[in-house]
């Protein structure tokens, strides 16, 4: 029973600087990384390597002591180069400097019609071990999935809508077979349907449209329109005890490449995009590469922001940083540390603005594509202006309410006022939006943390 | 600009953690920042970019929106001034005469008010917040022309501890703060801020033309209604007194009365009386709308207010909703007691309840004011449609308070959250059913 949603609320923020639908070429990264951030719910990381050791791509890195079935892998063959701790030795990330060429730890290899023999457990056994089980995320708090749960539904977004965000036919071009390979895998873990939303707005490559044992369902509008939390609110939303797991199309590829090739593949197109970048393409890689190669002789000025992921939920790395296990862009902004005489009042006609008051112009021209900074735009202030945040988030949810109890540190309200439905993705625009410059993600996975250790 | 960032720069030591002046450090910001907006940048998680709004250019919008309002009400004062005294006065006479009388209460509110949240920041360490540059304006504009300088001083001072700080700060606060200066007068400086304050006229009452008045439309309103029914009563006593006493004089005096009550029986009485009130033409309900009568200085003009409504509402600044359904509640409420019409005031013309007074200004720079209003979208219609219902109701049912829209306003901001909880109430049953099915 396909549905087809249609979301009036949203915004798209328009940047310059969107990837071209090519693949440009330099050097591969010398080094790629492994770390525990990249997820939600590691608590207690434990290393099963030290500096020196030689891996390959899929050789357990570290597991957690909480769910110590999951191992996290090695995305490339190579050495252990480097074990970066911060602040009270929290494992930060695991830097492996690659070989020349890949080599894969040997998994089992099944044919197709062997895979939809395989029972669930393993499945699962050979999934947890590899390092694709990772890719799964369960709803509610958007935490590693527990590989004991049965999910009443798992759902697959077939577009990102984010600013910039890739073009996912051009990121899987060729990945049909292995795409619905994962769809039979993951078919045994719910006794529900698998969701795969894609875009009504725009093409639809074949792999997403001939998809079988899925219901496809078609959405439309802005963004967060791609944010798979917003797509389970109005497909099959998450109650009070209800678990639904998501998956990204890249994490299905790599479940279907390891089970018909044997392997844990990595190798992914990252994009390279934003207002400073001169030549935007994509780039052909390994997950969580060092981004210094792709940015090399491609940028427009040298006072800049490098973000792992989008503006809007992404984090800030150094140049010579690595992306995380779900990066698949690289966005580079200005930085903005800079004073603005009269900022505050003088007509605004180059930075972005979902508002329209006195002089911000933005509004004028919907088509123009920004060239942002990262400055804040303004000083932190207490809640006045209301409706905005309704305004872009397209759910039966009242966002404002919503973080006034996680404040107020309220569990009552949080859970009937729906904090079950998302996670901080899917209220990144509030963030982005609001007057009073508040933290709404950071409020939104504390929150989520309260109620998950409560 | 140069000297400006460096005579900041050469300060922040002093008022930065550990400097002399820590305490002023809000103070320090809320100058600095009016200057340049900071080199803040986001955080290293968490949305990258942020919108080029913020608070100072949401507040600053407001109060262009006012300005209107403002160099209307300036010429305003002027005008009646001149009236009142029968001269023919060119336009630059009479802005200069009405600046003279309001600017003073404006730079008394800003500087007053200011000077009320530099002492809360330094005391309580927070951020000056841009909300008073709002209510500031907002303050002179409810007034009358001939508040005297000290009661605006005191009602801001208590606006602004009372009504806003005592809460913790903008953003916080029940009431609105400009509405809650403008209560404190009401209640504690009745006399200036009743009666025929509204027009500011010579000491020497030879100066002022023959049969001037200075009542406002509400004012005639209610005498008439009042007058209407106090003759009728006295009609209704004499009967009695003549029933008891068939005697000469009782049937003199019983006919008198009747005569009277007849004279007042008539269904356009306030009407009547606004058209022949003493300035011609004053209260003719052009006239009205474009405000060209006595009145607090910014809220005489609906047309002014209209336009402020116009730049809020194509801003998104102000709530479109409660504008247009305070109106709504108004004009409603007026309908109905033109069908019940149980006194002379009821029959007033529904349309006329949106042009006298304060409704219109009310509607759209209080009603609106985001924090003390409802927050939830279907609140923001329940919010104004009671606000124009119950202002209407003030007017005609309770002579005592003239003006309703103020005592509208406040009580609804006492009820704002209690029709936010319902709206709350019902997403959460929504999500709720959704469960249990």
């Amino acid at each position: 029973m396909s549905q087809h949603i249609k979301l009036k609320k949203g915004y798209n923020i328009k940047l310059q600087g969107a990837a071209e639908n090519r693949i440009a070429t330099c050097e591969q990264s010398a080094t790629f990384s492994v770390k525990p951030d990249s997820f939600h719910g590691i608590q207690r990381p434990k290393l099963l390597v030290k500096e020196g050791d030689k891996v390959k791509a899929g050789t357990p890195i570290l597991f957690d002591k909480k769910h110590n079935s999951i191992m996290f892998a090695a995305p490339v063959s190579g050495e252990v180069a480097n074990i970066v701790r911060g602040e009270k030795r929290k494992l930060l990330e695991v830097v492996i400097r690659a070989d020349k060429d890949v080599e894969f730890a040997d998994f089992s290899k099944h044919s197709i019609s062997e895979i939809n023999n395989l029972s669930r457990e393993d499945a699962a056994k050979q999934m947890l071990e590899s390092g694709v089980w990772p890719n799964i995320v369960q709803r509610p708090f958007g935490v590693l999935a527990n590989p004991d749960e049965h999910p009443k539904s798992i759902f697959i977004s077939a577009f990102d809508s984010h600013p910039l965000a890739p073009n996912y036919d051009f990121l899987f071009k060729g990945e049909d077979k292995y795409f619905q390979a994962g769809i039979e895998v993951l078919k045994k873990f719910t006794a529900g349907q698998i969701h795969l939303n894609i875009d009504a707005e725009g093409e639809v490559s074949q792999m997403f449209a001939h998809a079988k044992n899925v219901q496809l369902n078609k959405i439309s509008g802005a963004h967060p329109a791609g944010n798979v939390g917003v797509q389970i609110h109005h497909i099959d939303p998450i109650n009070k005890g209800d678990v639904v797991w998501t998956i990204n199309p890249f994490g299905v590829i790599q479940i279907g490449k390891l089970f018909l090739e044997g392997v844990y593949d990595t190798s992914r197109l990252v994009a390279v995009a934003g207002p400073e970048v001169q030549k935007p393409a994509y780039y052909k890689t390994y997950t969580g590469a060092n981004i210094e190669n792709f940015v090399a002789n491609n940028l427009k000025s040298d006072h800049v922001r490098f973000i792992a992921g989008n503006v809007l939920t992404g984090s800030r790395v150094d140049g010579n940083g690595h992306l995380g296990f779900f990066d698949n862009l690289v966005t580079v902004i200005e930085e903005g540390d800079k004073e603005e005489v009269f900022g505050w009042v003088l007509p605004q006609f180059n930075k972005p603005s979902f508002h329209r008051a006195l002089g911000l112009m933005a509004f004028m021209n919907p088509s123009k594509e920004f060239r942002v900074n990262s400055n804040m735009n303004g000083e932190a202030r207490s809640f006045v202006q209301t409706g905005v945040f309704e305004k872009v988030t397209p759910m039966d949810i009242l966002p404002t309410y919503l973080v006034k109890a996680i404040l107020a540190e309220d569990y009552d309200d949080m859970e009937s006022l729906g904090i079950y439905e998302v996670i901080e993705e899917d209220l990144a625009l509030c963030e982005f939006v609001d007057v009073s410059k508040h933290d709404i993600q950071e409020i939104i996975r504390e929150g989520l943390d309260m109620i998950q250790n409560s | 600009m140069k000297f400006v960032k460096n005579t900041f720069d050469k300060l922040r030591p002093q008022v930065e953690k550990g400097g002399k002046f820590e305490r002023l450090y809000g103070v320090f910001e809320a100058f600095e920042t009016l200057f340049f907006v900071p080199a803040h940048t986001t955080k290293n998680k968490g949305v990258q970019i942020r919108d080029a709004v913020d608070m100072k250019r949401l507040m600053n919008t407001v109060i262009i929106a006012m300005l209107p309002c403002l160099f209307f009400g300036i010429w305003n004062v002027g005008h009646q001034h001149f009236l009142a005294i029968g001269q023919d006065a060119e336009l630059l006479d009479k802005l200069i005469f009405g600046a003279i009388k309001v600017l003073p209460i404006v730079v008394v509110s800003y500087a007053v008010g200011l000077g009320t949240e530099f002492v809360f920041s330094a005391v309580r360490r927070h951020p000056v917040s841009e909300g008073f540059l709002v209510t500031g304006m907002l303050i002179p504009l409810v007034l009358p022309p001939t508040i005297p300088l000290w009661q605006v001083a005191m009602a801001t001072v208590f606006a602004v501890v009372i009504g806003k700080e005592a809460f913790g700060g903008s953003g916080m606060n029940i009431l609105n703060v400009a509405l809650t200066a403008r209560a404190f007068l009401y209640f504690a400086y009745p006399s200036a801020i009743s009666g025929e304050v509204w027009t500011v006229v010579p000491q020497n009452e030879t100066e002022i033309v023959q049969g001037y008045s200075g009542a406002t439309p509400l004012a005639i309103a209610a005498e008439s209604s009042s007058a209407a029914s106090n003759a009728r009563n006295t009609e209704a006593e004499m009967l009695q007194k003549k029933a008891d006493d068939p005697s000469e004089s009782n049937t003199i005096l019983y006919n008198e009365a009747v005569e009277n009550a007849k004279a007042l029986n008539t269904k356009s009485l306030v009407l009547d009386n606004m058209n022949s009130h003493w300035g011609s033409k004053l209260y003719q309900f052009n006239s009205m709308f474009f405000g060209f009568m006595p009145g607090s200085i910014g809220e005489t003009s609906t047309l002014m207010c209209l336009i402020g409504a116009f730049i809020l509402i194509v801003t998104g600044v102000g709530s479109w909703k409660i504008i247009f359904s305070v109106f709504a509640g108004a004009y409603g409420m007026g309908l109905l007691f033109n069908g019940v019409g149980a006194n002379e005031f009821m029959l007033l013309p529904a349309q006329y309840h949106l042009v006298i007074g304060g409704l219109a200004f009310g509607a759209v720079f209080m009603a609106t004011d985001p924090v003390t209003a409802a927050q939830t979208e279907a609140g923001k219609w329940i919010y104004g449609l009671l606000i124009g219902a119950l202002t209407v109701i003030i007017r005609v049912m309770n002579p005592a308070y003239p003006e309703g829209i103020m005592l509208a306003i406040l009580l609804m901001n006492v009820f704002a959250p209690l029709i936010d909880f319902y709206v709350v109430k019902a997403n959460k049953n929504r999500r709720l059913r959704r469960a249990t099915v």
